[in-house]
């Protein structure tokens, strides 16, 4: 397995009023933090993906009160936080036709730089070119240290 | 094995004659004994010495729940009320419920009838029965209880509910045979999956269910949850209760204990009789039952009978699984639509839950479909496309079946009512709101 891989959870939320705070609320009552956070939506439903300190114990949690929780693997990039950063992460992507199947970015404060979450349509492959790029990949336990 | 081979097997000639005689018998009690059928066939100008075939019961009229209903509460008995000695009630959710009355030789009958099902799975006086239907005005935990008692099982008359509980005792008492409607029956399976309990590690080795309608997914559900094959038993509170039909190990319909219930399959429009292996609604008549005979009952399901010698050696007739009501039947944009179609059409796609609602309305003046089926982890993932793909393959299996175009809306696990008490509210309909 790759190091570099990142747990997220993904959960399915009906898009219906307090379905998101109620999410947080547990996962507030067990004193974890979240690192990063998106959600994908419809009309009908979202995805919320998290990235947190303690995956399996906010999976396990969640299942216990019926959500429906997966965990995906994901890349985390941390990029120069100036214009044209993510551009160039892109560019690697693209030029090895890797799809990307969606991302979200958020600034780090201590060093300033921008950590982007990749999630890519082949995972390995794209492990791979970023790490011939010189791409600054992130560990779990880098981001977990945050 | 056997309960009662002599009839199991009976040949069709013996049994036509048995029957014939035992209907001239039911039809002179009831002209004699019940006002109602004094008044009807007094009216209609039929009597009792009109039936010399068992043909001629074509010529009397049918019998209906509103007739039932207007003779609340004890309008049908043909004995006097001492001699009744247990009363039951349908639901009665749709009106006044619809009483039945057992002498004591009724309910050695019916104890009788479930006997010769419970033989029919296999099971014998070393098995110990949790029984989770309802004890109480509902017909179904009684009748398992008497034909339990009668092959000298062990019966659990633990009704519907305390789930946590059936499941303790289910480990306890090591239990064998487990008697559920269907959706109660998934309710438990969910809820021993949630304690982290393998289905090996029970003793079960078989489970009848009954009293609402299913599909073959739903059956192959349970049977996969369990680990252990289950029966289908079919009956109606006004006729007797459970144990009318039942399957045997074969699987391939339900045998239907003819010497006691005449079976018709009639067609619903016309009232004439269907023949064999044609679906239509079944109509019985009771040929034995003492205290409230029934003659030629209109039950509103839909099924059809066929006469073969089955896998099991017996020669009963055969009924096929209820596959709709004629007033369970949902008229949408004008097409005839029944429940078990959507349900069928949901599980045919692999992971989804058997959890799901129809939702009728009417915004402007056309009927709109809304079906709500639990997302489970199997039918998740992390992609938007995915799940739209999800619902769409759910919409598409659908129209396929029932040819309407339908919205597909995937909620969250366990927010579609779970009904502790039997029966799942599976359509709500709005449009005339």
């Amino acid at each position: 397995m790759v190091e570099e891989y990142i747990d997220q959870l993904s959960i399915f939320l009906e898009n219906k009023e307090g379905r998101l705070l109620n999410t947080l609320d547990i996962i507030e009552e067990l004193n974890i933090n979240i690192r990063a956070l998106s959600i994908a939506d419809t009309s009908e439903f979202g995805i919320l993906r998290l990235i947190v300190t303690e995956p399996l114990k906010v999976k396990e949690k969640l299942e216990e009160k019926d959500f429906i929780v997966k965990i995906t693997k994901v890349l985390a990039v941390s990029i120069s936080d100036e214009p044209g950063g993510l551009n160039k992460i892109l560019r690697i992507l693209d030029k090895n036709d890797i799809n990307l199947e969606y991302l979200y970015a958020f600034v780090e404060q201590k060093t300033y730089n921008a950590i982007v979450i990749l999630k890519l349509e082949n995972m390995d492959e794209g492990y791979k070119v970023l790490k011939e790029e010189g791409s600054q990949l992130i560990t779990s336990e880098e981001i977990y240290s945050i | 094995m056997f309960w009662d081979e002599k009839i199991e097997c009976m040949s069709k000639e013996d049994m036509e004659e048995l029957q014939l005689k035992r209907l001239q018998d039911v039809v002179k009690t009831a002209f004699n004994e019940v006002p109602y059928y004094h008044k009807r066939y007094t009216e209609e100008e039929v009597y009792p010495e009109d039936i010399e075939t068992l043909a001629d019961i074509e010529k009397l009229p049918f019998t209906t729940k509103t007739d039932l209903r207007a003779s609340y509460p004890f309008g049908l008995f043909a004995v006097p009320q001492k001699d009744i000695i247990e009363i039951h009630t349908s639901s009665g959710t749709t009106g006044k419920p619809t009483v039945s009355g057992y002498t004591r030789e009724d309910l050695d009958i019916w104890g009788e009838i479930i006997a010769r099902g419970l033989t029919m799975m296999g099971v014998d006086e070393n098995d110990i029965i949790q029984n989770t239907h309802g004890y109480g005005l509902f017909t179904g935990g009684f009748g398992v209880h008497y034909g339990g008692q009668k092959i000298g099982a062990t019966v659990v008359p633990i009704s519907t509910g305390q789930t946590l509980r059936q499941i303790e005792l289910l480990k306890d008492f090591k239990t064998t045979m487990l008697i559920f409607t269907p959706s109660y029956g998934l309710h438990i399976a969910e809820e021993l999956k949630n304690m982290g309990t393998d289905p090996k590690d029970l003793n079960l080795k078989v489970i009848g269910f009954g009293s609402e309608s299913w599909t073959d997914e739903m059956r192959k559900q349970i049977e996969d949850k369990f680990q252990t094959p289950a029966y289908n038993i079919y009956g109606l509170t006004e006729v007797m209760g459970p144990g009318v039909a039942m399957e045997c190990e074969v699987q391939n319909g339900l045998h239907l204990n003819e010497d006691h219930f005449y079976p018709e399959i009639i067609d619903p429009k016309t009232m004439k009789q269907l023949p064999e292996n044609t679906p239509g609604e079944l109509v019985l008549t009771t040929l034995t039952r003492v205290g409230m005979p029934l003659i030629r009952f209109r039950t509103r399901d839909i099924t059809k009978i066929h006469h073969e010698k089955c896998g099991c050696g017996r020669t009963l007739v055969k009924m096929d699984k209820i596959s709709g009501r004629t007033d369970d039947m949902l008229k949408i944009k004008g097409v005839s639509v029944f429940p078990s179609q959507i349900e069928k059409a949901l599980l045919s796609i692999e992971g989804v839950e058997p959890h799901y609602q129809i939702i009728l309305t009417r915004p402007g003046v056309l009927d709109q479909i809304e079906v709500k089926v639990e997302a489970s982890p199997e039918i998740f993932f992390d992609n938007v496309k995915e799940l739209v793909g999800i619902k769409d393959k759910l919409a598409h299996a659908i129209h396929d079946e029932i040819g309407l175009r339908v919205n597909v809306t995937l909620v969250e696990p366990k927010t579609i009512d779970r009904v502790e008490s039997g029966k799942a509210v599976r359509v709500i309909d709005n449009r005339n709101k």
